[in-house]
């Protein structure tokens, strides 16, 4: 007789997809944690979840690297239901510019630049994306490109910080048992 | 309770706590260092440059819309306009215009204050009375700061 039910499909699961839904889970809850944070001004934020991206970066390289910081895009924006929200569009433009940065400055010397200077060029690219979406779509106005100096601010600051972390976190190795 | 942190972020907890580690020092390298100088100094730069805004340079006074007067934005005068229910005072200085007085009951557009930006607005909406500074547009002429 002929079983009612069709056939499953099974995608094959491999290592790589164990290890970047890992780091992107990570980085989501990073995400959603920050969404919860007060911000002083609008798109303001510390963006923890680029640690993550950092961390993969140094690790298993860019490639991994923009799969998690994209899933976290899409995944992360689910999650607080701002999914195809102009936020979420900001997001995706501010990821997307820095990914390109970091492609980029991974033909830096590492022996003289480290995950710090990595985290504020991305840092730069994400505000610099972001203001062009705002720019185009959002805001047509160039009233927008007053805000330009706080977000520099801001970006250079928290870029600093998750850079350090970063780096502080690749400066210990992984454990044993949790290597992937 | 079973922790229920992704087993990623506990990975990396564990590690940002864990002691005897590296000073933070230790963690940037000299091209690092120099990125970041660079950028402080990119940064503070671009206050200057990008909150100069439109410089004004004249105050336009207008009653019902209509235009009353212009005054230019560079010696310090008083002007005195007349509206439905009395005097509404504008004073001038080098680079910023304010209203000075006016018979409206709240006030609004005195205690607004000085005006230094081109295209702000002040409103005396009760004496029908508005004061707004102009300047050298380019493409953002026809935006005010209500448009903002």
């Amino acid at each position: 007789m002929r079983a009612m039910t069709a056939s499953t499909i099974e995608l094959p699961v491999g290592d790589d997809d164990r290890r970047i839904a890992r780091y992107a889970a990570a980085a989501i809850a990073l995400s959603v944690a920050e969404a919860a944070l007060p911000s002083p001004l609008p798109g303001i934020k510390p963006g923890l979840a680029n640690i993550i991206v950092l961390v993969v970066l140094a690790r298993h390289g860019w490639r991994d690297a923009a799969w998690v910081s994209l899933l976290r895009v899409v995944a992360g924006s689910l999650a607080i239901g701002q999914f195809l929200a102009p936020g979420f569009f900001l997001a995706l433009a501010g990821a997307l510019c820095s990914l390109a940065m970091l492609a980029l400055a991974q033909a830096l010397p590492a022996r003289w630049f480290g995950p710090v200077t990595a985290s504020v060029l991305a840092a730069f690219a994400h505000i610099g994306g972001q203001i062009l979406v705002a720019r185009t779509w959002l805001v047509p106005h160039d009233g927008v490109f007053f805000l330009i100096p706080m977000f520099a601010v801001a970006a250079l600051f928290f870029g600093t910080i998750n850079g350090l972390i970063a780096a502080r976190l690749l400066a210990t190795p992984p454990r044993a048992d949790s290597a992937t | 309770m079973k922790s229920s942190l992704p087993e990623g972020l506990r990975e990396l907890f564990q590690q940002a706590t864990r002691r005897g580690d590296v000073p933070w020092q230790a963690l940037l390298r000299p091209g690092d260092w120099a990125l970041l100088a660079i950028s402080a100094a990119l940064v503070a730069a671009s206050f200057p440059l990008l909150w100069r805004g439109g410089i004004a340079d004249r105050a336009i006074v207008k009653r019902d819309g209509q235009l009353i007067t212009e005054l230019a934005l560079n010696t310090p005068r008083r002007y005195e306009v007349q509206g439905p229910i009395g005097t509404t005072v504008i004073e001038v200085q080098p680079g910023r215009a304010r209203v000075l007085s006016d018979p409206g009951p709240r006030q609004y557009c005195v205690q607004q204050g000085w005006l230094t930006r081109a295209n702000a607005v002040a409103i005396c909406a009760p004496n029908h009375i508005s004061l707004q500074l102009g300047g050298r547009g380019g493409a953002n002429a026809s935006y005010d700061s209500i448009n903002y």
